[in-house]
């Protein structure tokens, strides 16, 4: 039987590491010893016999299989899909989330009381008067204010965030707008500015 | 290929699972391969495959990202492969591939007309007894063996996926390869 520690180098020259100087001691034996030699070429035929075997593929449908088992995703990564997917539609939710955002922050910007420039207003306390006996010509905007009319308003009257009184002499020719709630307001800001765009028609065509 | 490896778990671990499908494509021979050459047929083959995959779904956390992702998952299916191979009862499918071949099942066993090329039935006779005696291996050679000229990974890897000693891990490989060299000297 062949030594034991001949065994042992050709396992190490069978995992790549042998140093020259025992692959040359193994070699040496192996050219005098028709045993070894015949065991080392079985130990090596019988490697190439394992590598040698056919690599196996996984079936088609295996990937699907893996996934139809795995437990349910969670609700954010599908919400990110889907907006990944539907590009436009993410746009479109996007300009309305920013288009209400923009409005509101102007909303909560005009909390100042204003009112728009005619010479026969009075105004007193945030409260803005139409005396008795005048007649206001153009459109009369208030806001966070009160307005009283007395008198005539020759044009349409709004009223942002406040209250108006229309005394019974008071007279106004065109039409009254309160906008107190936020929603409101949003809806006479598209109403108004809808008007704006048929406006600049009217005066083209004009 | 590390790179979009790890790219991919951090979807993952997000929850992301068709990230991980991407990984299941990358792996999914490699780890079939393996399974099939332990357990010697198909079906338990792909169902072990399949458990690994989704063990690591679940576990995707505790996965350490510094390590190679396949060192991680070889371990979950080597180590699953070796649990199904104590388990194990003798059973036979009819229908189950004969170990070692492919698309050869046990009806074809059934002396049939038609026959095969000479070559190709060798080969396939061959591959046949090799499976055949890699299956008679103890399980704690088998991995090693499996790991090692199968699945073509380094003895230092091997020692990690088997999360021995490298010494351990090359005493198996020399005594799975004796144990093999004794049954197919005079093939």
């Amino acid at each position: 039987m062949c030594p034991e520690q001949i065994i042992e180098l050709m396992h190490e020259y069978l995992d790549d590491e042998i140093d020259p100087a025992k692959e040359r001691a193994l070699r040496e034996h192996l050219r005098g010893c028709k045993d070894c030699e015949a065991l080392f070429n079985e130990l090596k035929k019988s490697i190439a016999f394992v590598k040698s075997m056919s690599h196996m593929q996984a079936p088609d449908d295996f990937t699907a299989n893996v996934l139809a088992r795995l437990p349910k995703e969670k609700k954010q990564v599908l919400m990110a899909r889907w907006l990944k997917n539907h590009p436009i539609m993410s746009a479109a939710s996007l300009f309305v989330v920013l288009m209400a955002g923009s409005l509101l922050s102007t909303w909560n910007h005009e909390r100042e009381f204003s009112v728009s420039k005619q010479e026969n207003l009075v105004v007193e306390n945030n409260t803005v008067i139409v005396p008795e006996g005048e007649v206001v010509k153009g459109d009369v905007l208030v806001r966070n204010g009160t307005l009283r009319i007395e008198g005539e308003v020759q044009g349409d009257v709004t009223v942002i965030n406040g209250e108006q009184y229309l005394a019974s002499a008071g007279r106004v020719t065109g039409e009254i707008e309160e906008v107190n709630e936020v929603f409101d307001w949003i809806w006479y800001h598209m109403k108004r500015t809808a008007k704006e765009v048929v406006g600049v028609f009217d005066t083209e065509t004009k | 290929m590390e790179a979009i490896v790890k790219k991919r778990i951090k979807q993952v671990i997000k929850g992301d699972q068709d990230a991980f499908g991407e990984i299941v494509e990358i792996y999914k021979n490699s780890v079939y391969h393996l399974c099939y050459r332990m357990l010697g047929n198909s079906h338990e083959a792909e169902d072990i495959a399949q458990e690994a995959f989704l063990r690591a779904y679940v576990n995707i956390k505790s996965f350490n990202q510094d390590l190679k992702f396949s060192t991680w998952l070889f371990r979950i299916a080597t180590n699953l492969c070796i649990d199904r191979i104590r388990k194990k009862k003798p059973d036979y499918y009819l229908d189950a591939e004969v170990a070692g071949t492919e698309g050869l099942t046990m009806y074809s066993q059934i002396p049939s007309d038609t026959e095969l090329p000479e070559k190709e039935l060798e080969s396939l006779e061959l591959q046949e007894t090799v499976q055949k005696e890699i299956l008679k291996l103890p399980e704690k050679y088998r991995s090693a063996i499996v790991l090692k000229y199968i699945e073509d990974l380094s003895l230092n890897e091997i020692s990690e996926i088997l999360d021995l000693p490298l010494g351990t891990v090359k005493t198996r490989i020399h005594r799975g390869r004796e144990a093999l060299r004794q049954q197919l000297r005079y093939v």
